[in-house]
């Protein structure tokens, strides 16, 4: 995190020759060594007295060029693998939060520490189409300085008989230091993670879990409640996941995430799109949106899956909207001011209407999507972490 | 003439609720005498006071013959069915090419002739098991197939099954029919419940087994054909199964022995090798089936012996196959459930001896004068644990891999030939 110490120590030679080349009093010098920074107001005159010692310092010098350690938030990160929620404990939770947080500023993200994941090997294993999920891991890794390499394995090597263990060792003997993968069948992630000697990290598996969007979600809502003011806390807040939550991986996640996090979750959807005994995972069932949403500070609501779908779970389209889709009515039985989210990709008109989506006041699907690539350089940097302490 | 003298032995017939201290005299692969009173001649084994007792039938054995030899022979099944105290197995007709014909049920029965037990067919009950086209059942009959099935799939369709059992009755055929309906567990690799749900499998309702039981208990009704209710796993289908024999219809019914031992729990971290068919349900179901063995609901346990080689297993939950081997661990599994205290001794081996006999009409599964010299000796007490890769099964793929296990068969008889002996 601290840059001023090697510049008065490497540019300047220590903290009194600094202080008499600047016309500085030592005591000033001695705060910035001491803070690590240095205030943006003297950095053109120190960037002039830095040019007679013959050294060129542009503003980038300034940033902090080094990502704070995962184990700085007060309790050790040791987790090898994200694979579900149930893999973290609360502190865990916070130190990715934390984390994702500290990318999320822009200067952060854009001129980032690429030294965090230098010299490391990140693949994205895809057997299932994804874009944004894929590009985000993609974008993240390659921002942390990490050789990144995506394979779409949908279309090619399974077709041919091959298992997914015998792509694991194919995998594995390319030395990747994390894998990311998304697969149509719950549970082979966690499969693929008994296999590999690196760390693997879930982009969605099946209709089981999808930990990284989970996450980002919850950052996403932190933000969203430190605006105006606001303590940024989940805890407390009452939060309705609507629609397809059978066959929704992000809804599992959710729900287990925002539990920790101490937030009131209800689940509202027709009976035919809720799993089997759900009131046993803590949360509230409703059918109805009206009695459902009522009170709610935040609305997520959740993709129709007409693909996973085998059989008839609703009618059509226009009955689940007329009922399920999220308008300006149904939104008004929530609480005023209260928050809409979306993990995408939207059926417009099936279950969210557009100036629903579209209305910044409400909508944070965008930031959501923005919250993605700073989360997930978040978890690749904790992940690698603890990679880099393994004995 | 051979001669055989077990001595020193705690000898139960369930068949008759005999228990006592005594030995056996065995002559030319039959007995010849039994009890307290009888007089060693011949060779002798000493038996040191442990329970001598008919050796087992397992109704419901799958090997890859003829077709998968890589998952197990009738050879290889035959030698772990020895180690595991079963003198008697069906084999199921679900192989490749189906056994839908007499010369197939011919085929088994050569394949078999060089084995150390008893080997029956089962034949299928339609052409290439599609469910739809009825084979010779009474031609099959003739050339020694036991019973009849249609393997892991139900008769779907009502009509069918009905004249399945119309047919049959002619012959007095057993006609077995596995109690799903397939609309419902269609695509579901898991039971349906909370578990299922927070592991993102799709699940199967105990329903869709009380749905099928119910149909084919009224067809049995309706035609009166000799029905056996194919390994429920519920205690819905139980309930539909106590409920047709207090009205005295002749139903059977069967388990497997996984489902008395196993709940939906040991699927736990997607653990394939846990993964079965009809899916592992709750702990309530676990032990309303064992109550339904010890009340005579239930007629048969069955192994259900399943080898599957690890590439089917190892892979995604919903992409990996059924199936557990239990020839070798039928026995001590249920011993394990007896020494549990939630098994009857006497209703258990009755379920794996006099049960299956009755029903397909083997001479044995009893101790009896005249009766064949099918016997094991085991010991109900002795500890050990399970170890897959000991298994001689040519797929080594079990549930109960790593499992404290109670009681182990020590000496298996074949008609009067020792074919398998712990101390060797």
């Amino acid at each position: 995190m601290s840059y001023s110490k090697s510049i008065i120590d490497d540019i300047f030679g220590g903290i009194r020759p600094a202080a008499r080349a600047l016309d500085k009093a030592a005591t000033t010098i001695q705060g910035w060594y001491d803070a690590g920074t240095i205030p943006q107001k003297h950095w053109p005159d120190v960037m002039e007295a830095a040019k007679s010692f013959n050294h060129h310092l542009t503003p980038d010098d300034f940033f902090p060029s080094q990502a704070p350690s995962p184990s700085s938030f007060g309790y050790a990160f040791d987790k090898m693998h994200c694979l579900s929620i149930d893999d973290f404990h609360r502190p865990d939770i916070e130190t990715l939060l934390s984390l994702g947080e500290y990318y999320l500023d822009l200067n952060v993200q854009k001129s980032p520490d690429r030294s965090v994941l230098k010299g490391k090997t990140l693949i994205n294993v895809f057997f299932e189409n994804s874009t944004r999920t894929e590009k985000s891991f993609e974008l993240a890794g390659k921002r942390l300085g990490a050789d990144v390499i995506s394979m779409q394995i949908a279309s090619s090597s399974v077709k041919k008989g091959e298992t997914l263990l015998d792509t694991a060792a194919t995998l594995n003997a390319m030395n990747p230091d994390i894998l990311t993968v998304r697969h149509g069948s719950s549970g082979a992630p966690a499969l693929l993670a008994q296999k590999v000697s690196c760390s693997v990290i879930n982009a969605g598996d099946g209709i089981h879990e999808h930990p990284t969007q989970a996450l980002l979600d919850a950052l996403t809502l932190r933000q969203a409640f430190a605006r105006d003011g606001g303590d940024g806390q989940i805890d407390g807040l009452r939060i309705a996941i609507c629609g397809d939550i059978l066959h929704s991986r992000v809804a599992r996640s959710n729900v287990k995430l925002l539990n920790m996090l101490g937030a009131e979750v209800r689940l509202i959807g027709p009976p035919t799109l809720l799993p089997i005994d759900a009131d046993r995972w803590g949360v509230d069932i409703f059918h109805d949106m009206k009695t459902g949403l009522k009170g709610c500070d935040v609305i997520m609501m959740l993709r129709l899956q007409l693909e996973r779908m085998n059989g008839a779970f609703v009618p059509s389209k226009r009955e689940y909207f007329h009922f399920h889709g999220l308008d300006r009515t149904k939104l008004g039985y929530a609480k005023d001011g209260a928050l809409v989210m979306h993990p995408g990709p939207m059926n417009r008109g099936v279950e969210i209407s557009s100036d629903i989506a579209d209305d910044p006041e409400i909508s944070l699907i965008t930031q959501q999507v923005e919250t993605g690539v700073a989360m997930r350089m978040g978890i690749l940097h904790a992940l690698s972490d603890v990679q880099d302490k393994a004995p | 003439m051979s001669t055989l003298t077990i001595v020193n032995a705690r000898i139960i017939d369930p068949a008759t609720g005999y228990d006592e201290a005594g030995n056996i005299l065995i002559e030319d692969g039959r007995i010849s005498a039994f009890g307290p009173d009888v007089e060693a001649r011949g060779d002798i084994i000493d038996a040191e006071g442990h329970i001598c007792a008919p050796g087992l039938i397992d109704m419901r054995v799958s090997t890859g013959e003829p077709g998968r030899e890589n998952r197990e022979t009738i050879a290889t099944a035959a030698k772990a069915a020895a180690a595991g105290g079963v003198t008697s197995m069906v084999i199921m007709p679900e192989t490749d090419p189906v056994i839908d014909d007499m010369s197939l049920v011919d085929f088994i029965t050569r394949r078999a002739e060089e084995a150390p037990v008893n080997v029956y067919a089962a034949g299928a009950l339609t052409k290439g098991l599609d469910g739809k086209t009825l084979t010779e059942i009474g031609l099959m009959s003739e050339a020694g197939a036991v019973m009849f099935s249609n393997g892991t799939q139900p008769i779907a369709d009502a009509q069918i099954m009905r004249r399945t059992l119309s047919y049959s009755a002619s012959f007095n055929a057993l006609i077995a029919n596995r109690a799903i309906e397939p609309s419902l567990s269609k695509g579901a690799v898991a039971h349906e419940s909370d578990l299922s749900s927070r592991l993102g499998l799709t699940g199967v309702p105990a329903a869709a087994e009380r749905i099928m039981a119910e149909r084919d208990v009224a067809l049995a009704e309706l035609t009166g054909g000799r029905l056996l209710i194919d390994m429920i796993s519920s205690a819905e289908a139980l309930e539909v199964v106590r409920r047709a024999k207090s009205r005295d219809l002749e139903i059977a019914c069967s388990v497997s022995i996984n489902h008395l031992a196993l709940n939906e729990i040991d699927i736990g971290d997607y653990r394939t090798f846990a993964k079965l068919d009809p899916p592992l349900r709750e702990e309530s179901d676990r032990l309303a089936l064992l109550k339904g063995i010890n009340n005579g609901t239930i007629d048969v346990i069955v192994s259900n012996h399943d080898p599957r080689p690890a590439g089917e297993k190892r892979l995604p939950y919903s992409e990996a196959s059924t199936g557990a081997v239990g020839l070798e661990l039928l026995l001590a599994a249920g011993l394990s459930q007896v020494a549990d205290g939630r098994l009857d001794l006497m209703a258990f081996l009755a379920a794996v001896t006099s049960n299956p006999a009755n029903l397909l009409g083997l001479e044995s599964g009893q101790i009896k004068v005249g009766a064949p010299a099918d016997l094991i000796i085991f010991d109900p007490n002795r500890p050990w644990v399970c170890d897959s890769d000991a298994l001689l099964s040519r797929s080594k793929n079990t549930p109960l891999d790593g499992r404290r296990m109670t009681g182990r068969n020590l000496k298996t008889i074949c008609q009067g030939r020792v074919v398998f002996d712990s101390s060797l």
